[in-house]
């Protein structure tokens, strides 16, 4: 069927988007929709088809029996390895920390030796 | 008496794990519900939301509360599940380009159960299972689960654009399927 250059081919390409809603279809093809009982008949049907999809959502089907079990075991494994990653990332964090000490304590005491050898060397010149 | 929902996902967030396992028991059913539609079969839904849990467990102190937990938690059960469509694909061939009219296979389809509730949610259920895994989910995402356009493109890593494509054709196939025009019906009985 036919209304100027709007077909009935051309609104049914649209009828999925027009029933998104958001803004009003363009006037042709409401004009068309509203002079076509195909189209109209098409649009009632996507109007059912809506309704029916969006009644799914009251629907709530039964997982396996097991299936909360797994999910609290996954859970479970995931907490015990994230707890075993922070006391080894503390242990990794403890070592660098004792290593920078250590070469620290070093530096410093090597540059105490230095000082006290230089200022007895020093002495010795001066004597 | 129903959950304090976020009263359990702040104790949650602070490292409750008892907290977080009653998150799941008061959303599970319905996750998995999302799992089973848009992935269309049982062990797959049953895996897709094992690993949804598991990854909102680990992010969960990422979840800013500007939603609904169950709103946040759908999110990655969409992702979850296209992550594993994307896997089953690869060992099965299925175009989104395939425009071949589902043919309905029941010769003793009854067309006065049509008023039974239960029979048309069967019959929507089981349309929705026959779509190709990138239409179906795209449907289920926006037209059950009312989630935006632009939450569905991101789940699905996909453009905004496309996403409205797919939806489009999944409700025109679903609309030929469930709800054919005389023509169109007389057209698929040949």
């Amino acid at each position: 069927m036919r209304s100027d250059t709007i077909t009935c081919e051309s609104v049914a390409e649209r009828l999925p988007q027009i029933m998104d809603g958001g803004g009003s279809p363009d006037p042709a093809i409401a004009g068309h929709v509203e002079a076509c009982l195909r189209c109209q008949a098409e649009l009632v049907q996507y109007r059912k088809l809506l309704r029916s999809l969006h009644q799914l959502r009251t629907e709530v089907l039964e997982p396996a029996p097991g299936t909360l079990t797994s999910i609290f075991a996954s859970i479970e494994a995931a907490g015990e390895r994230g707890a075993i990653r922070s006391i080894l990332s503390g242990r990794r964090a403890a070592y660098v920390g004792g290593i920078a000490v250590a070469t620290a304590a070093a530096g410093a005491a090597g540059a105490l030796v230095l000082a006290s050898r230089a200022r007895r060397r020093s002495l010795r010149i001066a004597s | 008496m129903a959950p304090d929902m976020a009263g359990l996902v702040t104790a949650a967030k602070a490292g409750d794990r008892q907290a977080f396992e009653e998150l799941v028991r008061a959303t599970y059913t319905d996750a998995y519900t999302l799992a089973y539609r848009l992935t269309g079969n049982e062990e797959d839904a049953s895996d897709v939301v094992q690993e949804a849990y598991l990854r909102a467990f680990k992010s969960l102190k990422r979840f800013r509360g500007d939603a609904q937990f169950s709103t946040w938690l759908y999110r990655i059960v969409a992702n979850c599940a296209a992550t594993a469509l994307g896997k089953r694909a690869k060992n099965r061939h299925e175009t989104l380009d395939d425009d071949a009219p589902l043919a309905d296979l029941r010769p003793d389809y009854d067309p006065d159960a049509r008023l039974d509730a239960s029979v048309e949610r069967e019959r929507v259920t089981e349309a929705l299972r026959e779509l190709p895994d990138g239409l179906r989910q795209v449907v289920v995402l926006r037209d059950v689960y009312d989630l935006p356009h632009e939450a569905i493109a991101k789940e699905l890593g996909i453009s905004e654009a496309a996403a409205k494509v797919r939806l489009h054709r999944a409700r025109r196939r679903l609309r030929e399927r469930l709800f054919p025009l005389r023509g169109e019906e007389a057209a698929r009985a040949v």
